[in-house]
């Protein structure tokens, strides 16, 4: 049995806590920090460096070069390791911090390994009440972390709100309902044995438990197919030179304010840039690539962006609209057949020299969009196609599916093990309270997604569902 | 000059009085009349879920209830059987006279207790402190402290049909000032409403159409120490039948006349024990409900119709009934009423049951808005403690949700918002697993007797049967024992590896005499009772262990004392709900204020901001 999943919505204990970390002005990637008495060994427990030390080893303030490890020996990512040793850290207490080379996906596989080892998914603001209540800032800003704490806890209430809407708020509170009704019989069975009331029996119930954990499994599932979404679509922008690629991101890029960072690529040489399209963040490949091939160095520019081909789960093909495509265009549009692609028809200002519709391209009409990146129009269209590709074509709406944080994902982890427990006890004919233990604690975590956090619901419902009093 | 009155002899006053005289205070114990000492006033009966638990509790740290339950016993039961050891729970019927009689008796021997008849008019007060109490007769008696168990006394209504009048139970008087006293202190009072069934002539049943339901005959006793042996009187039977649609149809058609429809009564009663007009009201689907015909003791007639609780009129309760199968002919000798009756809101007490608006004054039972014998005489056992431990300038006892049942009633009394009179259920336990009735002597001896209220003997003996688990687990950790030799005795557990005794009883289907088999004669020395502690300690590991990291979590949450005096709204960034809900609560420790409604975990950690910044 896993201890960690107990529901606790408050810490006064000064456990290991890691979060991903952010300044402002800048995006929740790159790097994680953790904070705590046992940060220094949740650290060492996955990583490993090139020079063979330890983090334990280093002095405060310094730094190590080194790669973080998975469970099954995996590299996840280069990184740069960063120590600050009690008391001379933010916190006031060891913290580590894990500058990831690559995008958002290493940087939370980074964060849930650390989570694995040990450390406790930080609470908004916990690092700044950790550094107040260590004595680390003084008293005229504490009324700045109180309000940091309650706009913190007021956004994450929000987001929990907002992200999780729709048919997963729906899911997942009714799937505590059931484990609220399980609990209701399994109480009423205790409690009121000597009522003689009609309640459900155990193997129905042990049947109950198994159709709830199939759900809460399904959740889970679901969420790591919208893993994609959390972690970024990669987006690569093809096509020969000067039909507008770089005119073009640079439009995204400027439209959407919310473009944060250049972050070293995956790649050796490239450069990735973050845009958010809907709320979905697009990882647009070797931007620097892009921006390249408007100088002289042409040829080297279209073989490279070519070459992000693979990693791209969507690609956009710009063509020049206003001239006939030539062999170059199909050239390229022949090597990203196989891709989920779209056809970004540019320079419609310039009038349409080529009736593309007749040329039989693989692009459907949806995908096939009119865009002037000197003018600025078409771009909505553009955006909508890019976000309709990633969330799929009704079929498969992940929107309303995916667990949207790493808090929630681990609730669900937890809540899984949990159900299982109970339908183990129920399977060995355990008695009731066993069974009931384990399905309180399920509902105090789903409760706390939901917030509900009803004390007395239990018993409420055993009264008014039946007939007590002999 | 007294150091300790108490006010009021049922439940509560006793183990209140008890528990002071044990620290050898000088005790006064005033009660309206001493013919009716530790009355039983509804069920006969002791125990129960949830409230055996509280009894075995009081028992391990030195009460009085169980022993004397054990001894006016008449038949005793043990409730969940086919359960695990957490909820199992004892409950016995009890002979009344029987049960008031031996508790009176040890009142009146017991050393610095001194019964007296009397009613409290007033209380005396000299600022914030209390000093004593004014009789109705004028008397006036100064103490240290004062402690307040007056049940369903205060300015008590009883109830029948359209009557009503001014009774603190059936037959005797009311306490009608105290309360102005109370409020005049600035104490907020509220009203709640309690009912009891009819009960009728023994030789007026047909017992031939009822159902016959005994007792169990190794059901066990409340006390850990002193375990009386059984006679004849151990086991009487009680009998059980059903109402049926002529019962309903008769309520149905009479149901202006109960003062529930009628609004004499519009206070909230327990819905543990509804009348049996509110059920049909409420479940009409319901076509029988049960009652069972309890006896109320050895030597008398009456006898309990549990189920059957109403306050209708008194002619047509017998209708009622009489509709009844066996009942037929049955003649009430005691009818059915309701009392409503003043209790005090719960959160103006600390965990210690002493009050927070007047020093000294403490306040314990049904007053506090509880129903039961039970729950009346743990808070009686823990205000009486209290108040003595103050008066010797000794650390207070103060239980909490962790370490038992009676912790969990405290703390909800003084915590939540009671809708209706507070009746304990194991559910309300979250460490349910741990807080057995089984284990009550081993988690809490040690602090009766280190507080002073538990026998040194009887502590020695729950030391030595600690001792004994502990040896017997680590044995069964040490011995190993080979595949062919547990599949010979046992075949079904198809073995293959090696097997430490300690894992194999881990195993469902393996219990204490295979075990035993195995050890050969290397088990002999410990009793039955250790080895059940070690079959629970080792089977439940898992999630016993589960709750020990729970209650380490939220540990330092519970100790985090919150000062008395503070002013709740000069905390930037708490909501002005819970500002509001802190103000009136005024938590003990940061633990109770996280568990109080509208309080948020944000507010809690907002709080412990405030609070550490100082
Ligand atoms: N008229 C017009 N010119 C454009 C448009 N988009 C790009 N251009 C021009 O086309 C040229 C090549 O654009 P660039 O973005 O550098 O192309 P790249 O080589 O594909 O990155 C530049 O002179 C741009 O100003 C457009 O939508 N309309």
């Amino acid at each position: 049995m896993n201890k960690k999943k107990i529901n606790n919505m408050f810490y006064i204990e000064e456990d290991t806590i890691a979060a991903i970390g952010t300044k402002p002005g800048e995006a929740a990637i790159g790097i994680v920090k953790i904070s705590g008495k046992e940060a220094i060994r949740v650290a060492d427990s996955i990583f490993r460096s090139k020079n063979g030390k330890t983090i334990n080893e280093l002095k405060s303030y310094s730094l190590l070069y080194g790669e973080i490890i998975d469970g099954r020996g995996e590299v996840v990512d280069e990184v740069i390791v960063g120590l600050m040793r009690n008391p001379y850290s933010y916190t006031r207490e060891d913290v580590v911090e894990i500058n990831t080379h690559g995008g958002i996906t290493p940087t939370t596989k980074v964060l849930s390994l650390c989570m694995d080892r040990g450390a406790r998914l930080a609470e908004p603001g916990e690092f700044t009440k950790r550094a107040f209540l260590n004595g680390r800032i003084d008293l005229s800003q504490a009324e700045a972390v109180i309000d940091l704490i309650n706009s913190k806890t007021e956004e994450s209430l929000k987001i929990a709100a907002n992200n999780i809407k729709g048919n997963i708020k729906k899911e997942i509170a009714s799937i505590r309902d059931g484990i609220v009704e399980i609990l209701v019989q399994l109480e009423a069975s205790i409690d009121f044995i000597e009522e003689d009331l009609e309640t459900t029996p155990y193997e129905e119930l042990r049947k109950k438990t198994g159709v709830l954990l199939e759900r809460v499994e399904q959740l889970i599932k679901d969420e790591s197919k919208g893993e994609i979404i959390k972690n970024g679509v990669k987006v690569a922008i093809v096509g020969k030179p000067n039909v507008g690629k770089s005119s073009l991101l640079n439009l995204l890029v400027k439209k959407d304010k919310a473009i944060v960072t250049s972050i070293p690529g995956t790649t050796r040489d490239a450069v990735e840039e973050i845009i958010y399209v809907g709320g979905i963040p697009l990882i647009i490949i070797d931007t620097a690539g892009i921006r390249k091939t408007a100088s002289s160095v042409e040829k080297i520019g279209v073989e490279r962006s070519l070459g992000h081909i693979d990693e791209a789960d969507i690609v956009l093909m710009v063509v020049d609209g206003s001239r006939k495509l030539d062999g170059r265009d199909f050239n390229i549009i022949g090597k990203i057949e196989n891709k989920n692609s779209i056809l970004v028809i540019n320079k419609v200002d310039l009038g349409q020299k080529e009736d593309i519709k007749k040329l039989g391209l693989p692009f459907g009409p949806e995908q096939t969009i009119r865009v002037s990146a000197l003018k600025k129009t078409g771009i909505e269209d553009l955006e909508h196609s890019i976000k309709k590709k990633v969330l799929g074509n009704g079929e498969l709406n992940l929107e309303d599916k995916i667990i949207i944080n790493q808090r929630h994902k681990k609730i669900m982890q937890d809540v899984r093990e949990v159900l299982q427990d109970a339908e183990t006890a129920m399977a060995n004919k355990l008695s009731e309270e066993f069974a009931s233990a384990d399905l309180k604690i399920a509902s105090g975590l789903l409760g706390e997604i939901t917030g509900d956090t009803a004390r007395e619901e239990v018993l409420e419902n055993i009264f008014s569902r039946f007939c007590i009093g002999k | 000059m007294y150091d300790v009155i108490v006010i009021g002899a049922g439940h509560a006053g006793c183990e209140a009085a008890f528990a002071c005289a044990r620290l050898k205070l000088n005790t006064l114990l005033l009660t309206i009349n001493l013919d009716k000492v530790a009355l039983m006033p509804c069920n006969p009966a002791i125990g129960g879920m949830g409230k055996s638990q509280l009894i075995k509790e009081l028992d391990a740290m030195g009460g009085q209830m169980g022993k004397i339950a054990d001894l006016a016993g008449i038949q005793f039961k043990l409730l969940n059987q086919k359960k695990g050891p957490a909820v199992q729970a004892l409950r016995t019927q009890i002979d009344k006279k029987e049960y008031e009689t031996l508790m009176k008796h040890l009142l009146e021997t017991t050393d610095n207790i001194l019964l007296k008849q009397g009613t409290v008019a007033k209380l005396l007060v000299d600022g914030i402190k209390v000093k004593g109490v004014l009789t109705e007769d004028g008397m006036q008696f100064l103490a240290k402290a004062v402690i307040i168990t007056s049940g369903t006394f205060l300015r008590g209504r009883i109830i029948i049909g359209d009557k009503d009048y001014y009774a603190g139970r059936m037959g005797e008087n009311p306490a009608m000032n105290l309360t102005k006293s109370l409020t005049s202190l600035g104490f907020e009072m509220d009203r709640f409403q309690t009912a009891t069934p009819p009960r009728v002539d023994k030789r007026s049943i047909d017992f031939s159409k009822t159902i016959i339901s005994s007792g169990d005959e190794e059901a066990g006793s409340f006390s850990f120490w002193a375990c009386p042996k059984r006679g004849e009187r151990a086991n009487i039977p009680s009998f059980l039948t059903y109402t049926n649609s002529k019962t309903h149809d008769l309520i149905a058609q009479n149901i202006k006349y109960s003062p529930i429809r009628s609004g004499i009564i519009n206070t909230h009663g327990p819905r543990h024990c509804p009348s049996i007009d509110r059920k049909v009201l409420n479940f009409p689907q319901k076509h029988k409900h049960p009652v069972f015909i309890e006896p109320e003791g050895v030597h008398t007639n009456e006898m309990y119709l549990q189920g059957l609780t109403t306050s209708m009129p008194f002619y047509l309760q017998e209708k009622i009934v009489n509709t009844v199968e066996g009942l037929e002919k049955a003649s009430i000798i005691r009818p059915g009423y309701a009392v409503e009756y003043d209790y005090l809101i719960p959160c103006q007490l600390n965990y210690t049951l002493e009050s927070k608006l007047i020093e000294n004054l403490y306040f314990a039972g049904q007053i506090n808005g509880t129903s039961g014998y039970e729950e009346a005489a743990v808070q009686g056992f823990v205000a009486g403690a209290n108040a003595s431990l103050k008066i010797l300038g000794k650390k207070p006892l103060i239980l909490t949700r962790d370490t038992s049942y009676i912790g969990v009633l405290i703390d909800d009394l003084i915590t939540k918002d009671l809708s209706e009179p507070y009746r304990m259920y194991t559910s309300r336990a979250e460490y349910r697993l741990f807080l057995r009735s089984d284990n009550a002597d081993l988690r809490l001896a040690t602090l009766g007797f280190e507080a002073g209220f538990l026998e040194k003997e009887a502590h020695q003996k729950t030391l030595k049967k600690q001792q004994a688990i502990d040896s017997l687990i680590k044995l069964l950790k040490n011995i190993t024992i080979k595949p062919q030799k547990a599949n010979r005795y046992r075949p079904n557990l198809k073995l293959k590896e090696p097997i430490r005794l300690y894992d194999l009883f881990k195993r469902p289907q393996v219990n204490i005499g295979d075990i035993k088999y195995w050890l050969d004669h290397a088990s002999n020395g410990y009793g039955d009772g250790v080895w059940k502690q070690a079959e629970i300690i080792i089977k439940y590991e898992g999630y016993i262990n589960r709750q020990f990291e729970e209650i380490k979590k939220t540990k330092k949450l519970e100790k985090f004392a919150i000062p008395s005096n503070i002013d709740y709204f000069r905390f930037k960034g708490l909501t002005y709900g819970a500002q509001e809900k802190l103000s009136r609560k005024r938590p003990n420790t940061l633990g109770q204020a996280s568990r109080i409604a509208g309080v948020s975990p944000s507010d809690i950690s907002i709080l412990l901001l405030n609070l550490r910044r100082k």
